[in-house]
């Protein structure tokens, strides 16, 4: 007897590390979860590195197309060196570039200065301003600066913003919001459907009514109601959010909780003696959690989709801040003369929507216990 | 009457893919069917006994292909174009299948399906196949065929389900009928009566039946010829009383050793009564609501007393609806109940929840399902100390462990698979960690609900063994609940045949098997041990 | 029958009751009200307009007053385009709202259950990952970012759609927002379809037709089809639901007249009217379709009784 008791036993194979190794094995799936830890990463990071604050203007880009190479053109260095030519109230003489620089000589009525250089370093496309030489009455002087190298990836949108950073920026939002009302309507949905599920009979047959009637609410109009009324802050966004998505998670850890309440294996735990809390330790929380991870998936993209709607309509994150809802929006209003607006950000939503619905599921395929 | 061969099957192979790779369910198996004669294939679950007649059929599942000649009077089936088959299949060869609840189209009538295959197969105009639907139906003996056909589904009984699908196979007067366990979903008196009813049609219409079985009882009083098949293979053939007589292979030998033997000795009179329940009552209220009007009230339990004495076990018996699962949970305080229960010299009928609990470590309950009674995300060592944990919490890990340990070998598992998760064993292996879970507590009565009504035949009887062990060693009493009789008079001493929630005769083993009084209970008996052949083969 | 209907009926009315209740209260507890916005009226005519609509009584007078005008049928006047009752505006925006609405239904259960079906009846063949790929992209892709893309494809670049605009009605006006409208329910159905003629396919009494000999046809379509299509009509309610919602984005988008847009401008101008007015109507619209789906499932499905 002892000598069996000391022989290490077989280690087995739990549910948890079949469906890992499932998941594993779904290549739609790995490579999606891929994506987005990429994704998120990015607009995690990326901002740190794009040298665009998603604030700043940039007056001489406004709507620039994107371009792999660098801005400024050679075709918008002279509109760009007359206009800020022309803020110093100054008659270009000729002008010419050398390499990185651009040189120009200039005339004016009143002697110029030193001070005449800061309107070229003003600009956006000059840097390094300097007063090269001035004639003997300092009404002709010629000037030089370095032409500014920038790089917009994604364009610019109609105030001169880099998309790039704001693409960034507004995935952060995005994805936080995704994941902050992602929880707060699983964390209402289970606390509720669980004791729904659990306190049962009456308890659970009003509950139950009022998700029903919940149901039947028209409720994105109340959301925008909401919204509409209570001003547009980011912590009532995701309330709102959340509050209304929670209904189906409620539903379902009610449904499951019920069928697992009617398990044998719950049963025999009750047989038993066990009492009630050891039953939900040990027998329902532990296979409530696959449906409620995979139904987690799949609320994610549900609470971008419903946060970008209320941003599309102007109701959600407002400016400067910005999420891919808002970039959609103004992208589409201006299909017809920059459609970069709308392709890259909605690239970037739907993406997303992609990788997280096929990690859904996978953990979906990976965690049902159908095949067992 | 052996007449000619009409159907053989030759090298048959069935093969199915799978996520875990291809899988062989059938390895080349032969086999022949001659006119008017009936043939078994009988084997235990995964012998694939089934999936030989669904590839003759061509009626694999998609994942599942065939390969061999399944020879139809000189058509191969296995090649035959879809509408070629479609003259075959229905007409000629037709079947029939283990589950009656499922196997007719919910959404159309009796009738309408009946007809369906008639004008299919015999271009007959609507109100002739209407004629001839009536005339199958009487043919089944479903009472007031003319309603019937107007009847959905879900409006009859399993057995009437079955009779409309003997019905439909029938209605073209085939050669050959499939018969896949048509009874196994049914309780016994149905079962018998199905039977009987195959038996009749037989002798009437002249076709030749195939069974498909698990079931050996069916065998012995039905078939002409037996197939032996085990894990896709035929062990053993040959004519059904030489078999039974002498069976060859070790396999058809344990197999027909597998019927649970023995009796058990009654307990002396003088051994102490541990429960009993006097005239205990379960109700349950059904549907009911706002302007649903009042809830309906169902007598589970009608006013019932038993007594149990230690080491004894009292056999309930039943069909399904009987209140026999009820009562076993009702005396265990598990449900709640009216009446009077006492366990030793204490009464439970108005222990609440906590009052149990220290009890819950004598009274212990086994269920009929070795998959749904363990909890598929605990190890099996988990699961069989969880009891320890509220009875013992004072033990160390280290000393649960090892009480582990000692219960996985009383029930003749290896400890080594403690760390294990339920998925990783078989059925019977799972019905021994049920047990195991139950034993750990030293319990004095067990309640065992169908312990193996979910197993095949052979390992129904390793668990009955080893119940029997383990009564012995602990002098454990025993409240056996099952619908089948064999194990019941093998395990019980005392029986109790239950039917709507009241008794209709008790007790003792051998006075109810040999001499039963009810009506009731002479036809339970009559279904389930009667020897009697339903044919006479010729 | 007549007893079921009736008693969803008789539950419908606590539901609108609970739907009117929040949001009366909802848009009174916001901030702001209808004349008090940069609008530059002087405070005299502000007092006049508020007393006027009965702004100045007690909250729960102005609540009891408009659940009578509703119990007749009155949904009061619009605040915000004063020469219009709410009703009037609904007179032309509904029709349209529900023209497209109907429509988009329509596409969406024909298309989608036909793609279902060639999927299920080609698993896992080359049919079967298109529709699968189709209903992936079409479910996943929000419907503000199908419709710029439609008029950017149709509008812009190859120039057969207008860009937007109800043009009074005419037909080439309507296609780019019931495509906009359907495409993610004919995404749905379609996964639907496929799912449940999958699984009825592999039910047993289809395995018993086939055992019977019949014919291909009439296993596929008597058989298995019937019992398929019972999850979509179910689903024709929830659809309906969407449908409504969708159109706040499309009517948007599209510059279209209907209550979806009229929605958004009326919360954003606290028209209490005629937002209240709206909710009502798409609660009405819900209800009564859920109820209409349920009534039609009992036709398909002869296990459901309602008495």
């Amino acid at each position: 007897m002892t000598d069996t008791a000391m022989t290490a036993p077989v280690v087995g194979r739990s549910l948890w590390a079949d469906a890992w190794a499932r998941l594993k094995a779904n290549k739609a799936a790995m490579f999606s979860l891929f994506y987005l830890i990429a994704m998120a990463t990015v607009c995690i990071v990326g901002p740190f590195f794009v040298p665009h604050q998603y604030t700043t203007i940039y007056a001489d880009y406004v709507r620039t197309p994107p371009s792999l190479s660098a801005y400024p053109k050679p075709e918008m260095i002279e509109t760009a060196m007359t206009d800020a030519v022309k803020r110093m109230r100054v008659d270009v003489k000729e002008w010419r570039q050398e390499g990185e620089r651009v040189f120009i000589t200039v005339t004016s009525s009143k002697p110029l200065d030193e001070r005449n250089i800061r309107y070229l370093d003003r600009s956006d496309t000059f840097d390094n301003g300097k007063l090269e030489s001035t004639s003997a009455d300092g009404l002709t002087a010629v000037m030089s600066a370095t032409i500014k190298q920038q790089y917009f990836l994604f364009g610019t949108d109609n105030t001169g913003r880099d998309l790039l950073s704001r693409t960034l920026m507004a995935g952060r939002i995005s994805l936080a919001i995704g994941l902050l009302a992602g929880i707060v309507a699983v964390v209402i949905g289970v606390v509720y459907g669980a004791t729904a599920g659990f306190m049962g009979g009456k308890t659970d047959e009003v509950m139950m009514r009022i998700v029903d009637v919940l149901y039947s609410l028209p409720f994105i109009f109340f959301v925008i109601m909401l919204v509409v009324f209570f001003g547009r802050n980011f912590v009532l966004m995701f309330l709102a959010v959340g509050a209304v998505l929670w209904l189906d998670m409620a539903r379902i850890v009610r449904g499951q909780a019920l069928s697992i309440r009617r398990q044998e294996y719950v049963q025999a735990a009750e047989a038993l003696g066990v009492r009630s809390r050891g039953i939900v330790q040990r027998h329902v929380i532990p296979n409530l959690l696959g449906p409620v991870v995979i139904y987690m998936t799949l609320l994610v993209p549900q609470v971008i989709i419903l946060e970008s709607f209320l941003s599309f309509l102007g109701l959600g994150v407002q400016e400067p801040m910005t999420s891919w809802g808002v970039l959609i929006s103004v992208g589409a209003k201006n299909i017809g003369t920059a459609n970069w607006l709308l392709l890259f950000p909605a690239f970037f939503l739907v993406s997303t929507l992609f990788a997280l619905n096929f990690i859904g599921d996978g953990l979906r395929d990976a965690l049902d216990p159908k095949d067992r | 009457m052996a007449g000619e061969t009409i159907l053989s099957v030759k090298d048959l192979r069935v093969r199915f893919r799978t996520l875990d790779g291809v899988v062989e369910a059938v390895k080349g198996i032969n086999l022949h069917v001659d006119a008017g004669e009936t043939v078994a294939v009988v084997g235990e679950s995964g012998s694939g006994k089934s999936q030989t007649m669904m590839a003759a059929m061509s009626l694999l599942a998609s994942n599942g292909e065939a390969s061999g000649v399944v020879d139809y009077r000189g058509k191969n089936l296995l090649t035959l174009g879809k509408s070629e088959l479609n003259k075959v299949r229905g007409r000629k060869i037709s079947m029939i299948f283990q589950e009656p609840m499922t196997s007719l189209d919910p959404l159309y009538t009796i009738g309408n399906q009946l007809m369906e295959p008639i004008r299919k197969h015999r271009g007959l105009s609507g109100a002739e196949a209407r004629a001839e639907a009536l005339r199958l139906l009487e043919l089944v003996k479903i009472p007031d065929p003319e309603r019937r056909l107007k009847s959905y589904p879900h409006e009859m009984s399993g057995g009437q389900r079955q009779r409309v699908m003997i019905a439909m196979a029938l209605a073209n007067d085939p050669d050959i009928l499939i018969a896949d366990e048509p009874t196994t979903a049914l309780d016994v008196t149905i079962q018998a009566q199905i039977l009987m009813l195959l038996a009749e049609l037989q002798r009437k219409l002249g076709m030749a039946i195939v069974f498909i079985t698990h079931d050996l009882g069916i065998v012995r009083r039905f078939a002409d010829r037996v197939y032996v098949m085990r894990y896709g293979e035929v062990v053993e053939e040959g004519k059904a009383d030489e078999l039974f007589a002498s069976p060859q292979h070790d396999y058809t030998k344990m197999l027909l050793a597998a019927e649970p033997t023995g009796r058990k000795a009654a307990p002396a009179d003088t051994a102490p009564i541990l429960l009993e329940g006097r005239n205990v009552e379960v109700e349950f209220r059904i549907g009911g609501g706002f302007l649903a009007g009042p809830p309906m009230l169902l007598r589970a339990v009608d006013r019932i007393s038993v007594t149990l004495k230690q080491c004894q076990t009292i056999g309930i018996v039943g069909e399904s609806g009987s209140g026999k699962s009820t009562l076993g949970r009702a005396l265990l305080r598990l449900l709640p109940s009216q009446g009077m229960i006492r366990f030793g010299d204490k009464d439970l009928s108005k222990a609440d929840r906590a009052e149990m609990r220290p009890l819950r470590r004598e009274l212990q309950l086994v269920f009929q399902d070795p998959f749904g009674s363990l909890s598929p995300r605990m190890t099996v060592g988990q699961i069989i100390t969880e009891g320890l944990l509220v009875h013992e919490p004072s033990l160390s890990t280290k000393e649960r462990d090892k009480r582990a340990v000692e219960a996985l070998l009383e029930v003749g598992l290896s400890p080594e698979t403690r760390n294990r998760y339920p998925h990783e064993f078989s059925g019977g292996q799972r019905q021994r960690i049920a047990i195991a879970r139950a034993m750990i507590l030293k319990p004095k009565v067990v309640v065992l609900d169908e312990p193996t009504s979910a197993l095949d035949r052979s390992v129904q009887k390793q668990i009955v063994e080893l119940l029997r062990k383990l009564q012995a060693d602990h002098d454990l009493s025993y409240l056996f609940i099952s619908h089948d009789l064999a194990v019941v008079r093998a395990m019980s001493d005392y029986i109790i045949v239950m039917k709507q929630g009241k008794i209709v005769e008790e007790g003792p083993t051998e006075e109810i098997f040999g001499a039963p009084r009810e009506a009731y209970t002479k036809t339970l008996m009559a279904a389930a041990i009667d020897e009697t052949k339903f044919r006479q083969s010729a | 029958m007549f007893l079921y209907v009736f008693r969803r009926l008789l539950t419908a009315i606590p539901t609108m009751f609970v739907i009117v209740t929040l949001a009366f209260f909802l848009i009174r507890v916001a901030p702001g009200g209808p004349f008090n916005q940069e609008r530059g009226l002087s405070p005299e005519i502000k007092a006049n307009l508020e007393a006027q609509f009965g702004l100045n009584d007690p909250i729960w007078l102005q609540y009891f007053n408009y659940l009578k005008n509703l119990l007749h049928g009155n949904f009061g006047p619009s605040y915000n385009l004063p020469d219009f009752t709410v009703t009037e505006l609904f007179a032309n925006g509904l029709p349209i709202s529900v023209q497209l609405g109907l429509s988009a239904l329509a596409l969406a259960l024909a298309v989608g259950t036909v793609l279902g079906i060639v999927a299920a009846l080609n698993q896992n063949k080359l049919g079967d990952y298109s529709v699968i790929a189709l209903a992936t992209a079409g479910s996943t892709i929000p419907t503000f970012v199908i419709a710029p893309v439609i008029q950017l494809l149709f509008g812009l670049t190859w120039k057969l759609l207008p860009i937007g605009g109800w043009g009074d009605g005419a037909w080439i006006n309507k296609i780019g927002p019931i495509l906009t409208l359907s495409l993610p329910q004919i995404a749905i159905v379609a996964r639907l379809m496929r799912g449940s003629m999958i699984e009825s396919l592999r039910s047993n009494h289809i395995r018993t037709a086939r055992a019977l000999g019949l014919s291909d046809w009439s296993v596929v379509v008597k058989h298995a089809l019937r019992g398929a299509v019972l999850p979509i009509v179910s689903y024709a309610g929830p659809a309906a639901a969407a449908l409504l919602t969708g159109s706040i984005i499309v009517e948007t988008i599209f510059a279209i007249p209907g209550i979806g847009r009229y929605f958004v401008d009326a919360a954003l101008n606290r028209d209490y009217t005629l937002v209240m007015g709206t909710v009502v109507v798409i609660a009405i619209f819900t209800i009564a379709f859920n109820l209409i789906v349920d009534i039609l499932y009992a036709f398909f499905d002869p296990r459901v009784r309602y008495d």
